[in-house]
């Protein structure tokens, strides 16, 4: 079987994100980039399956240098292979441009199954997935809290609103995972070592035969008009209970006209 | 005045509150038309979108558009804005209905902006990002504008009109038949407002300590006509049901009022509730982290202090 996992380099969890001032784009520079969270979950999916059905695993990444970094950690874990889609002209891409460049790169290497996380901790807008699998014409089995593969078709639990509906596609389809699915492993000294020797196929955006004028920021199909940080809330009135807690509260409650 | 279409979200045939949010969104932007994909349309449907100013409403019913995830509701929309060419669309920021914003604006070359809080008259939309920390204003700059627009962004506001119904087939392609659905398993309904289109949020955390904990959350939750909410602490543990998650794996949730207790304040559980209006936190520890967003805050214990507040609820009542 072959998997191709999508991972995307994005500010440290727990730092304050920024926009750039000069072109409104996400301010990469201003923190630590780490894996999305997600993703680590979707990498820990291909390898379990992996371990029972046997094939190969190849983590695809489009996103500046460094996030070569996160290329590595997604090979010490266990993955065998990585592209990396490397361009300046890729800068402030949208998600039409985004899921366009993955596309093509997925395009063309048989995958049978590509994962995804459900969504980036930084724009949040959880469309990459069912979005590659509108331009791939694969199957979209998003949101997954469990995935069972038979060699031909693949089963997931979408979870929804209500509860989950049981979704099934032949292969090739495209996962999305959510964080119920798995623990996802840490790196060992060994996969860390291995992980140096691992190849990555680095691509420009003319190496994979994409069209410049559908990228990055001058392409965009929409554009930030101006932005600004909300003013810090002004801190709120904090009690210790002695006894009354719940009254103080009530009353705070019924200034608010609440109750 | 140009056609706006808005998609309703609908379970068993009751429109969503989102959906009269979004036609009363869609009047200061154009005419709206709604848009009902899937099995169930009927009277009490039509009444909900008339009262909130659909003029005409295009209904795709049948079982086919919802026994595939995502895919027909895409192709159905396509089909209405190549023969209608609307100004905009409107769509509720759900998972189903941005990952049909998603495909959509693939189908028709078109910008699609995700989470809108809100859309000034010349489709300048409003996005609170970052856990609330920046507010950006960008707009679609390339075919029809495709927005999700977030619950609870914008008041409902009745504005009585004659619906006219315009049934449509579309065929759904072999494409979007690929991935089938196969079993529904539906948790358990309680009863309560749906958690991301409540007023009132009441969670619980790690603090509420063991299922029957719960009990005290759910009794506040009823005296405030509140949905109930809960960390992933709380529904890993088996405490409660995992559909009722805050956070950034759960439901996001922007109430008038949040009220959080035991629970800690994690990066995660912030994504999911931090665009509430006002925040109340109830933690015994003075550190935790979730009072920086407190609006009100008691350091005591739950078990204490909320039941306290439960009775006091009620005897102002
Ligand atoms: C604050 C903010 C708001 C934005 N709003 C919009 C908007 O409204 N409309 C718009 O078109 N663009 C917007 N963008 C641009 C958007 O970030 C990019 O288009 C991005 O590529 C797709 O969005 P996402 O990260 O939210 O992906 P999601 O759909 O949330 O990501 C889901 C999964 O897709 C995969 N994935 C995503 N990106 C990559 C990648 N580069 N390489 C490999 N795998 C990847 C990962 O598996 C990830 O878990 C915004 C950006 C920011 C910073
Ligand atoms: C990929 C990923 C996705 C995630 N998604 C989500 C998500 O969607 N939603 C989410 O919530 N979390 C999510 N998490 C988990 C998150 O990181 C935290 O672990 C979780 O939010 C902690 O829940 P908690 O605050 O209830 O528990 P804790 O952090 O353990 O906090 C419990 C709090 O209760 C207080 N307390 C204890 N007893 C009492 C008492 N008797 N009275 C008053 N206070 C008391 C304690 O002082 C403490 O502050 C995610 C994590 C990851 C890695």
């Amino acid at each position: 079987m072959k998997i191709a996992v999508c991972v995307k380099q994005v500010p440290d969890t727990w730092a304050e994100k920024k926009l750039r001032g000069d072109d409104s784009t996400l301010d990469r520079e201003a923190a630590d980039g780490v894996m999305n969270e997600l993703d680590e979950y979707a990498v820990e999916e291909a390898l379990k399956l992996q371990e029972a059905h046997g094939g190969e695993i190849t983590i695809v990444t489009m996103g500046p240098e460094r996030a070569g970094e996160t290329v590595r950690k997604a090979l010490s874990m266990g993955a065998d292979a990585a592209v990396h889609l490397v361009d300046d002209t890729l800068h402030g891409s949208d998600a039409l441009a985004t899921s366009y460049a993955l596309a093509t790169v997925l395009d063309g290497r048989d995958f049978d199954l590509i994962f995804f996380g459900s969504e980036s901790t930084d724009a949040r807008m959880s469309v990459v997935p069912a979005m590659v699998a509108e331009r791939l014409g694969v199957a979209q089995l998003t949101f997954a809290q469990k995935v069972d593969v038979d060699g031909t078709s693949v089963t997931i639990q979408r979870v929804t609103d209500y509860g989950f509906e049981t979704v099934v596609a032949s292969l090739p389809a495209v996962v999305s995972v959510v964080e119920k699915i798995n623990e996802p492993r840490y790196p060992s000294f060994k996969g860390i070592m291995a992980a140096k020797k691992k190849p990555v196929e680095t691509l420009s955006t003319a190496d994979a035969g994409l069209d410049g004028s559908r990228l990055g920021l001058a392409a965009a199909w929409t554009v930030v008009e101006d932005f600004a940080a909300r003013p810090p809330k002004a801190t709120g009135t904090i009690v210790t209970d002695d006894g009354d807690g719940g009254v103080k509260l009530a009353e705070f409650l019924a200034v608010q006209k609440f109750i | 005045m140009s056609e706006v279409l808005v998609v309703a979200e609908h379970a068993d045939g009751v429109v969503k509150k989102v959906t009269s949010e979004l036609l009363t969104l869609a009047r200061t932007l154009g005419e709206p038309s709604a848009v009902w994909i899937g099995p169930g349309y009927c009277d009490a449907a039509a009444a909900t979108l008339g009262e909130f100013g659909a003029g005409k409403v295009y209904v795709a019913d049948g079982a086919q558009y919802i026994d595939h995830p995502v895919a027909p509701r895409a192709e159905v929309l396509a089909n209405l804005v190549s023969e209608h060419s609307p100004s905009a669309v409107l769509i509720a920021s759900s998972a189903d209905g941005k990952e049909t914003a998603g495909r959509l604006a693939i189908k028709i070359n078109s910008g699609v902006i995700t989470d809108a809080i809100g859309i000034s008259a010349d489709r300048i939309a409003t996005q609170s990002v970052f856990g609330g920390s920046t507010v950006v204003h960008s707009k679609v700059i390339k075919g029809t504008p495709i927005f999700t627009v977030r619950p609870n962004s914008t008041p409902p506001v009745p504005a009585s009109t004659t619906l006219t119904r315009v049934d449509v087939t579309v065929p759904v392609s072999e494409l979007a038949m690929k991935a089938k659905v196969t079993g529904r398993t539906v948790a358990q309904k309680d009863g309560r407002p749906d958690l991301a289109e409540a007023a009132i949020v009441v969670s619980g955390g790690r603090g509420v300590g063991a299922a029957e904990g719960f009990a005290v959350i759910e009794a506040l939750a009823d005296t405030l006509g509140a949905a109930v909410g809960a960390s992933r602490a709380a529904t890993d543990a088996g405490w409660y049901p995992h559909q009722y998650q805050v956070g950034q794996t759960g439901k996001t949730v922007s109430p008038q009022l949040y009220l959080a207790n035991g629970i800690s304040g994690a990066i995660q559980h912030r994504a999911g509730m931090q665009t509430s209006k006002t925040i109340v936190v109830v933690n015994k520890d003075s550190e935790a982290p979730l009072f920086e967003l407190a609006d009100f805050g008691v350091v005591g214990d739950l078990f204490k202090v909320v039941p306290q507040l439960t009775e006091e609820i009620k005897k102002r009542a």
